[in-house]
C-alpha cells in the first residue's frame, strides 16, 4: 500500500504539515517495503486550485492513502474520484504519523473539512 | 473621456464623488454614461435613481467532458491555469468554482470531448436617470466568487449610443475586480481621506494606476481630519489634488438621507464642473507629452 503524508520538509523525522494542497512536500511511504521518497508538491505555490492539482499529482504517484490535517471540498471531491482514502492526523513527525496510521489510530476523513478557498487559497 | 473613480480604501466617498460628477455634468447639458462597476455591492442607483429598461444575464462557459470520448490524455489539465480541470486516471473532473471560463481546455482537447455549458454569474441592468444619464450596472449573484467576468461584460455591453463622457464607479480595493474596472480609463480619480488608513490604500491605488499608465488625480474627502501625510504623498508623487470636501455634519446627514451632494450643497455643481475641465486639461497635457 502506498501512503502519502503531507510534510514541510523532505525528512521523515521532521513534523508533518497539516495542510494538504499547500504542503511543501509529499512523502510517499510503501507500507510493504518500508521505502520512502519525498516529492516537492507542485501545487504548493499554485495561484489557485491547489487541492485538485495536488490530488492529480499524488494519484499519478499511485497513492492509495493520504494523511493530512485538513482537506478542502475540491480536494476531497478529487480524492474520492481518484479512489484515494483520506485520513486525518493532528501532529507528530512524518514517521510518527505513519506509525499512528499503521496502528489504526487515525480517523478516516469522512467529508471535506470546512469551506474551500475557491481558487484563492494563498 | 473615460473617468474611473477608485479609492483603495472602502467608504471614502467614491460613489458620492462619481455620482456628483455625473449630476454636475448632466446639469451642464453634457450627455454621459455612468457604469457602476462595484458589482458585489452596487449602490450608485440610490443617488442617480435610474429606471432600468434593459436586462441581460452574465454567463461563464464551463467545460463539460464527454466521458466516452475522453481518453484521459491530460491535455486539458495541462493548459488550465487555475487547475479547474484535473485528470485522475480515466476520470476527468471539472471544478466549476475554480473555472475562469477561458475556453483553453475546449480548444486544446485533441478528442473534441469537451463542450461548454453556460452558467449564470449575475445580471446587467441599464436604463436612464431622470437627468438622462445613461446608467448601467452589474450585479453578481450571491455566492459567486468571481466578479471580473461581470465587470468585463458590463464594460462591453452597449444598450444605446456610446457617450463622449463615461464615468466608471469602481469597487474598493486593488485586486482583480478593480483592475478590470479601471482598465482602459483615460483618467483615474482617486478618492481618499486624510487618515493613515486612507493614505495606506491611496498609495496602493496610485501604484495600480501607475502600473496601468493611467494619469491620476486625488479628491480628499472629509478634509480637515487626520494629518497632512496624504497631501505630502500627493506632492512627492506629483499627483494633483483636484478637490477637497471638508468633513461637515450637514453633508454627512444629507448623504445619510440618500441625497446627492449637489442637493445638499448646490455650490458643488460648479466645483465639479471645474474639476472636470481640469481633468480634461490634465489629459490633454498627458497626450501632448
Amino acid at each position: 500500500m502506498k501512503i502519502i503524508i503531507t510534510a514541510s520538509s523532505d525528512k521523515i523525522d521532521q513534523p508533518f504539515n497539516p495542510r494538504f494542497g499547500r504542503a511543501e512536500y509529499f512523502i510517499l511511504m510503501d507500507s510493504e517495503t518500508k521505502e520512502w521518497e519525498a516529492f516537492v508538491n507542485p501545487a504548493a505555490d499554485s495561484r489557485g486550485g491547489a487541492g485538485p492539482l495536488a490530488v492529480q499529482f499524488i494519484a499519478k504517484k499511485g497513492a492509495d492513502v493520504v494523511i493530512s490535517g485538513r482537506f478542502g471540498p475540491s480536494a476531497y471531491t478529487a480524492l474520492e474520484a481518484a479512489g484515494i482514502k483520506a485520513y486525518f492526523a493532528s501532529d507528530g513527525s512524518v514517521n510518527q504519523v505513519l506509525q499512528q496510521f499503521l496502528d489504526g489510530q487515525l480517523e478516516v476523513a469522512g467529508e471535506a473539512s470546512g469551506p474551500g478557498m475557491h481558487g484563492r487559497g494563498r | 473621456m473615460r473617468i474611473a473613480v477608485a479609492s483603495g480604501k472602502g467608504g471614502t466617498g467614491k460613489t458620492t464623488v462619481a455620482t456628483t460628477l455625473a449630476l454636475s455634468l448632466a446639469a451642464q447639458g453634457q450627455t454621459l454614461s455612468f457604469l457602476d462597476c462595484d458589482v458585489e455591492a452596487p449602490n450608485a442607483h440610490i443617488f442617480l435613481q435610474p429606471e432600468f429598461q434593459h436586462t441581460q444575464e452574465v454567463v461563464r462557459l464551463i467545460p463539460q467532458v464527454e466521458a466516452q470520448r475522453c481518453t484521459g490524455c491530460g491535455r486539458c489539465a495541462e493548459v488550465c491555469q487555475y487547475h479547474a480541470i484535473v485528470v485522475l486516471g480515466q476520470k476527468t473532473l471539472v471544478f466549476s468554482e475554480l473555472c475562469h471560463g477561458c475556453g483553453s481546455c475546449t480548444l486544446e482537447c485533441p478528442e473534441k470531448a469537451i463542450r461548454e455549458i453556460p452558467e449564470k454569474l449575475g445580471i446587467l441592468e441599464a436604463g436612464h436617470t431622470p437627468q438622462q444619464i445613461q446608467f448601467a450596472r452589474g450585479l453578481l449573484d450571491v455566492g459567486e466568487p468571481m466578479a471580473v467576468p461581470v465587470i468585463h461584460q458590463l464594460k462591453k455591453w452597449q444598450t444605446s449610443q456610446i457617450e463622449e463622457i463615461e464615468i466608471w464607479d469602481s469597487p474598493p480595493g486593488t485586486s482583480c475586480p478593480v483592475v478590470e474596472s479601471i482598465r482602459g480609463a483615460g483618467f483615474l480619480l482617486l478618492v481618499t481621506e486624510p487618515t493613515p488608513f486612507g493614505l495606506h490604500d491611496l498609495k496602493l491605488a496610485a501604484q495600480l494606476g501607475a502600473e496601468l499608465e493611467i494619469p491620476a488625480g486625488v479628491v480628499i474627502n472629509r478634509d480637515g481630519i487626520g494629518d497632512t501625510r496624504v497631501e505630502e504623498f500627493c506632492q512627492e508623487s506629483a499627483i494633483p489634488i483636484l478637490m477637497r470636501i471638508p468633513l461637515e455634519r450637514q453633508i454627512g446627514e444629507g448623504i445619510a438621507q440618500g441625497k446627492s451632494l449637489i442637493e445638499i450643497r448646490p455650490e458643488y455643481r460648479e466645483r465639479f464642473q471645474e474639476m472636470f475641465a481640469q481633468i480634461g486639461a490634465l489629459c490633454a497635457a498627458e497626450d501632448w507629452q
